[in-house]
């Protein structure tokens, strides 16, 4: 198989040759037409040649030098694949002294990864695992804010587990009491589970929607479930829409290995950083003019990092406007269970469940990692109403399956619904509280947080503590707050927030006697902030 | 809230390309010995007329020693009263890191089976999802779209759709013959690079099974010293999938490539050397999806520990294991019943064979072997090992995996497990073999009143594998997979 050398030595080439072509071929093609009618066959396809050749450079430059990861306008970002033919310069192997021919040469996915590691999202999340805080041990350690955990309920999960242990759901050696089986496991997990998840999930959405057992897919995790969904939906080079700002982690879950770009949709303040449609379809637009092909669009409900809610208006906007465009809808509900305030939680399902509507192009996806604590256990869930996406996801489940003791664990304890809904509603209360406490908080010293009502985290307002408006100054700030208070909190603009100053803060990890020790250290950089603007 | 099964053209532009395109492998003609099995599978009791599945390399003739343990260790599990104090602490954590005691125990282990001579340092152990992922993985980490890794053949068939279906990458074949015991040499390999880089393919490395799926059969030390040099000529990766190294169940020893290149006289770039392991074979867990990268390269540690967000062990797995692997002298022991209990099972299964005339590729490790079936066809191509293999479905209800979906360049050779059945079942399977035969025989010696082909009369006597004079071969354009193992 020839190819061209052009195409080998930019991979980016390889992957939009759409529209690189397309735009070259709109320069070629007359030029030869030219060229062709008097200087003959030599001119007629060097200069072509030469223009594709300059072209093809421009390109690689252009990706070569991508912008930090919180431009708004991303459309590249750090994780951009760089050429193949950087790889000479940029591995930093280091050679055995009875070395050969040279350095070794690796993909430019793993060059790639190299760069994104000094984000702040993943240098404060190292930072606390080199030195954690624990209000016994280690008082003076780096508290954490930035990482989802609920600890709020992990005693509750114990006293759930020890029940089912003792009522000898599982008994010794139960979880691997697996009959011997001669056929092979379904990848994408046991049907009993299947049934166990679906009834869940609709525990959790409140029992207002139920769920198909056989429009489930389960991964090892909710990261692998939005990259399987996202290696079915589009192709390298095209792009999803996501309202920002969005998870930190979407960036290397969706773009990594897929090649699919994300396109951040700007939220504001003055909605609260709630969705605009409007916003939406200028984006589409927009991103049709540059010749990038929107797949589809992904919204997280309730939200992550502002924890809003999506209304039923907003749910059916979402449905007409992806028919209309004819892409796919992707919900991330992950925190679906870990609501509290007044309003209302509807599910995608809800909705696509009272209307007789086009279902075939929305997918939902959820797990077990916060709603339920469990994180290690790596459960993930795709819900698709699309038969060709699910038989599709089924098949990718091979790479990310659920490992069988903990299938068989996790049947024992969903088909306790008496125990899930007590957990539950425990846990929401819990949430309520300790958000409540640590937005009061926070309000004391001056900072104000979006109204959320679900999820982990308070959306926090430090533009007054910034000394420029601007993400130097905010990532200014996030210094401080890393290196001397010793908190690890997210930066908006790691989130893709155009509006500098917005701290992402998880309160899930902290006890109440952990919140006036957090304050007080925010307290100390703020005040040092105000005394000097 | 019903299905929608929409047919319309609209539906299909929705999806990508690696979503409807073949790269799964599945519509392949040889999903036929699965679907058999599926339909009518063997049951001893209830179905003994059944289809035996002896196309599925699982370990599953030491589960009950592991169980044994289990039963008697009921702190390394989380669901137990003795071990649910740990539950909320497991559950929590997920640094991809993996848990420190579930590193050193692996890396113990694969020290362990690879008889002590190498150390390997914990935090060069990366999780994957499996050894299917530990596969795509270190693919993702190493090639770009449209570069290639050099794979002898015959190879297990799923690393087509494993290490190119949403990598991008392309799989060259080494040719190995069996006028050498399918043993790999370096002309074939010169030759398969030389004809990647006439058709400006860029290779990236060369993927090597040892043990070897489906021969059974393990590398010498001369052969691995040749490959080290080949990749470092090259300066091209070696990815070595030692995942059967604890099946070797007679001599010749397992030599790991970690040993060949601590060897003094081996000059080697470390930066290229990388195992993929796992626990699904050597233990016979099922479904634990418990993927082993060991690299020696830092950057792709690096790189590959970040990729296993995408496949991460559960913890509960991983807690499990790191007791169970810690105990040493279950470990041994049980690594030395299991390897009792496979070579008896090999040996049952191969004398039982020869004595029919049917022979095998001489092998010591795994969980098959390699059944030479050349004389039995009309005619040395592979639509006659279709046609043949149809017919032990068929007629002798056996699924044993066709040599043409392992890319083998022979046509006749069949693949054959024989570790995921008990000793009962395997006697049935001989039974229904040696009928077999007897037909063959007889159907042959009619045919010879009207042929003169003493030949075959000869062969089918003698239990010595010959080399049956081949016309040139006809080269299947496709290439078909085997569901699963």
């Amino acid at each position: 198989m020839t190819q061209n050398r052009f195409n080998r030595t930019t991979t980016l080439n390889q992957q939009e040759p759409d529209r690189g072509t397309k735009t070259a071929m709109r320069i070629i093609v007359p030029l030869q037409g030219v060229v062709q009618g008097r200087g003959g066959l030599v001119l007629g396809s060097i200069i072509p040649c030469a223009l594709f050749y300059f072209f093809q450079l421009y390109l690689k430059r252009k990706n070569r030098n991508p912008s930090p990861p919180s431009s708004p306008d991303g459309l590249l970002s750090s994780l951009e694949l760089s050429g193949s033919g950087l790889s000479r310069s940029q591995s930093r192997t280091h050679l055995s002294p009875r070395a050969s021919s040279g350095p070794a040469y690796v993909s430019s996915r793993a060059n790639s990864i190299e760069k994104s590691s000094d984000s702040p999202y993943y240098v404060g999340l190292e930072k606390v695992l080199d030195d954690p805080f624990d209000s016994v041990r280690n008082p003076d350690g780096v508290i954490q804010l930035g990482l989802a955990e609920n600890k709020l309920s992990l005693d509750l999960l114990q006293v759930w587990i020890k029940e089912s242990v003792k009522s000898s759901m599982m008994g010794a050696g139960g979880d691997l009491n697996i009959s011997r089986i001669a056929t092979y496991q379904p990848f994408d997990g046991l049907t009993e589970l299947k049934v166990a998840v679906a009834g869940f999930m609709s525990e959790v959405m409140g029992n207002s929607v139920s769920f198909n057992p056989s429009q489930i897919v389960l991964t090892a995790g909710a990261t692998p479930a939005i990259e399987i969904l996202s290696f079915c939906l589009a192709d390298t080079g095209n792009a999803f829409l996501v309202p920002s700002p969005y998870y930190p982690g979407f960036d290397r879950d969706i773009k990594w290995r897929t090649g699919v770009k994300l396109i951040p949709v700007p939220c504001r303040s003055a909605d609260n950083f709630g969705l605009s449609l409007n916003a939406l379809d200028r984006a589409f637009n927009q991103a049709k003019k540059r010749g990038l092909k929107v797949r589809g669009v992904l919204v997280s409900n309730p939200s992550n990092p502002v924890g809003n809610l999506l209304n039923r208006e907003t749910l059916y906007s979402l449905l007409d406007f992806a028919r209309e465009k004819n892409i796919h809808i992707i919900c991330d509900e992950i925190f679906a269970g870990s609501t509290y305030g007044d309003e209302e939680f509807v599910s995608m399902a809800e909705i696509l469940e009272t209307e007789d509507i086009d279902r075939n192009r929305v997918h939902i996806l959820y797990g077990l990692s916060k709603d339920l604590s469990l994180p290690g256990f790596r459960v993930g869930v795709i819900y698709s109403y699309n038969e060709k996406v699910l038989a599709a996801a089924k098949r990718l489940t091979r790479f990310s399956s659920i490992s069988l003791p903990t299938q068989r664990l996790l049947i024992s304890m969903l088909s306790d619904s008496r125990s899930i809904r007590e957990f539950l509603e425990t846990s929401k209360e819990r949430l309520q509280k300790m958000y409540t406490l640590f937005v009061e908080g926070l309000k004391k010293l001056g900072i104000e947080c979006t109204r959320s009502s679900g999820g982990f985290y308070c959306w926090a307002d430090m533009s007054g503590l910034i000394r420029s408006y601007s993400e130097k100054g905010e990532l200014e700030l996030w210094d401080k707050l890393l290196n001397i208070a010793k908190i690890n909190v997210t930066p908006g603009s790691s989130c893709h927030c155009i509006e500098p100053g917005w701290f992402r803060c998880c309160f899930t990890t902290l006890t109440e006697d952990d919140i006036p020790v957090v304050l007080e250290r925010i307290w100390k950089v703020a005040e040092t902030c105000k005394s000097r603007s | 809230m019903e299905l929608i099964s929409n047919s319309n053209s609209n539906n299909q532009q929705l999806l990508s390309r690696i979503a409807t395109n073949g790269g799964h492998g599945e519509d392949s003609p040889y999903f036929d010995g699965w679907k058999a099995y599926d339909n009518d599978p063997f049951n001893y009791t209830e179905n003994p007329k059944g289809v035996i599945q002896m196309g599925l390399a699982e370990n599953q003739l030491s589960f009950d020693l592991i169980e044994d343990w289990m039963k008697t260790h009921p702190r390394a599990s989380i669901c137990t009263t003795e071990g649910v104090t740990e539950f909320k602490d497991i559950a929590l954590f997920q640094d991809y890191h993996g848990l420190p005691a579930f590193r050193n125990a692996v890396a113990k282990f694969m020290g362990k089976t690879r008889g002590g001579k190498v150390v390997f340092d914990p935090d060069h152990i990366v999780m994957s999802g499996g050894a299917t992922g530990a596969a795509e993985t270190i693919t993702f980490c190493l090639a770009d779209p449209g570069e290639a890794f050099l794979v002898p053949t015959p190879y297990y068939p799923a690393f087509d759709r494993d290490l190119k279906w949403r990598t991008g990458i392309q799989l060259l074949p080494v040719v190995c013959e069996s006028s050498n015991n399918f043993n790999i040499t370096i002309t074939a390999l010169e030759a398969a690079y030389e004809n990647a880089r006439k058709a400006n393919i860029r290779v990236k490395g060369l993927l090597l099974n040892n043990p070897s799926n489906p021969l059974g059969t393990v590398v010498d030390r001369e052969t691995l010293r040749n490959i080290v040099t080949f990749i470092n000529k090259n300066n091209i990766h070696l990815i070595c999938d030692e995942i059967y190294a604890a099946t070797v169940f007679s001599q010749p020893n397992f030599v790991s490539i970690a040993e060949i290149i601590e060897e003094e006289n081996v000059i080697c770039n470390r930066d290229l050397i990388h195992i993929l392991y796992s626990l699904s074979k050597d233990m016979g867990f099922p479904g634990f999806r418990v993927g082993i990268i060991y690299s020696y390269n830092k950057n792709v540690v690096n790189c590959a520990r970040k990729m296993s967000s995408f496949g991460l062990v559960s913890t509960q797995t991983q807690h499990l294991i790191a007791s169970m692997l810690s105990d040493d002298e279950f470990i041994d022991s049980f690594i030395s019943e299991s390897s009792r209990r496979l070579a008896k099972r090999h040996k049952i299964l191969t004398n039982g064979l020869s004595q029919l005339g049917i022979g095998s590729l001489k092998s010591n490790a795994g969980l098959f072997f390699w059944m030479d079936l050349r004389r039995l066809l009309k005619e040395p191509t592979y639509e006659a090992e279709m046609t043949l293999w149809r017919m032990i479905i068929k007629d002798v209800k056996l699924n044993v995996s066709p040599g043409s979906s392992f890319h083998c360049t022979e046509p006749g050779w069949f693949r054959v497990c024989f570790a995921n059945m008990n000793d009962e079942t395997m006697e049935v399977a001989l039974r229904r073999i040696k009928v077999f035969m007897k037909k063959q025989m007889m159907r042959r010696s009619n045919l010879r009143l009207s042929f003169s082909s003493r030949r075959f009369e000869e062969c089918a006597m003698t239990p010595r594998m010959m080399g049956s004079p081949h016309s040139p071969l006809v080269m299947t354009p496709h290439s078909p997979l085997v569901h699963a193992s």
